[in-house]
């Protein structure tokens, strides 16, 4: 049982997985989504009933189904990760390909609650709260589209043997930026959808 | 429960557990300061789990743990200010 014995090895000297600069760039992504987060609450603050009352119209199972979605994918990732350092070059392609379906099914959802939103004549000029609501979570959107990116061009690489328990670095910063969309979710969920 | 024995599968079962509750809390009309608080305090428990167990950051330098737990901090005192300020 190598595979046990290898991370308690490897907890011993300190280190950041994949490259230094995605981490640069990951922590830039959520100082932006920091500044999104905060100004929802504060602007909130000032006109909560309007944001009560709204946030009422939002699917929340929608919302949570999308949680459990990006947990799931996210996990999926992990778990290539980690057959990428036991050489499990199957498991690695197998469980990204996992992860990015589990990402389409998040765009999936998103964009029938959009059509519902929008096809109800909600746009961004609505009200404050739509405003947010659109804004945060098509930023967030995108965010899952080049997750998406990432995830195919891992998906590519790994097919082609790129990845193992030698080489994992760059498998691990796209997996590193695909938790990243994951964590922010995590906080964008309760914040517009359920909180008040 | 060998399954168990990696910290990612872990991290996922309390991550669905815990939006699982996110979610009850939302459908039974759960408002004011304890269920802020409790949402908070669910997301942030969420959010250092993907920090520590999926981007693997439990093993890394402390500078990177203590910016990521840091920001994670940051987001909740700053969401916590507002709905508290919204209560007064």
């Amino acid at each position: 049982m190598t595979a046990i014995t290898l991370p308690v090895a490897a907890t011993s000297d300190k280190r950041l997985p994949g490259d230094l600069a995605i981490w640069f760039f990951i922590l830039a992504e959520m100082l932006a989504f920091a500044v999104f987060f905060a100004s929802y609450a504060f602007a909130r603050a000032h006109d909560v009933e309007l944001f009560n009352t709204y946030q009422r119209t939002l699917d929340r199972n929608a919302g949570a189904l999308n949680t459990l979605l990006l947990i799931t994918g996210s996990w999926f990732v992990v778990l290539a990760v980690q057959a990428a350092h036991r050489d499990d070059r199957p498991a690695i392609s197998r469980n990204i390909l996992l992860g990015f379906i589990c990402g389409g099914g998040f765009l999936t959802v998103k964009v029938f609650e959009y059509a519902e939103k929008f096809g109800a004549g909600i746009s961004l000029s609505t009200n404050t709260f739509y405003m947010f609501y659109i804004s945060l979570t098509f930023f967030h959107f995108m965010h899952v589209i080049l997750g998406m990116v990432i995830l195919t061009v891992l998906w590519v690489q790994s097919r082609n043997g790129a990845y193992g328990s030698h080489n994992a670095h760059g498998l691990e910063s796209g997996a590193a930026y695909w938790h990243m969309v994951d964590l922010l979710w995590i906080i964008l969920f309760p914040l517009v959808y359920v909180m008040r | 429960m060998t399954a168990l024995k990696n910290p990612a599968h872990r991290a996922w079962l309390v991550l669905i557990v815990a939006t699982g509750i996110t979610w009850y809390l939302g459908e039974v009309g759960a408002a004011g300061t304890s269920a802020i608080v409790a949402m908070l305090v669910i997301a942030f428990i969420k959010g250092r789990l993907v920090i520590l167990d999926f981007m693997e950051l439990r093993s890394a330098p402390l500078m990177w743990r203590l910016l990521l737990e840091g920001w994670l901090i940051l987001v909740s005192s700053l969401i916590l200010l507002a709905y508290w300020m919204s209560l007064k």
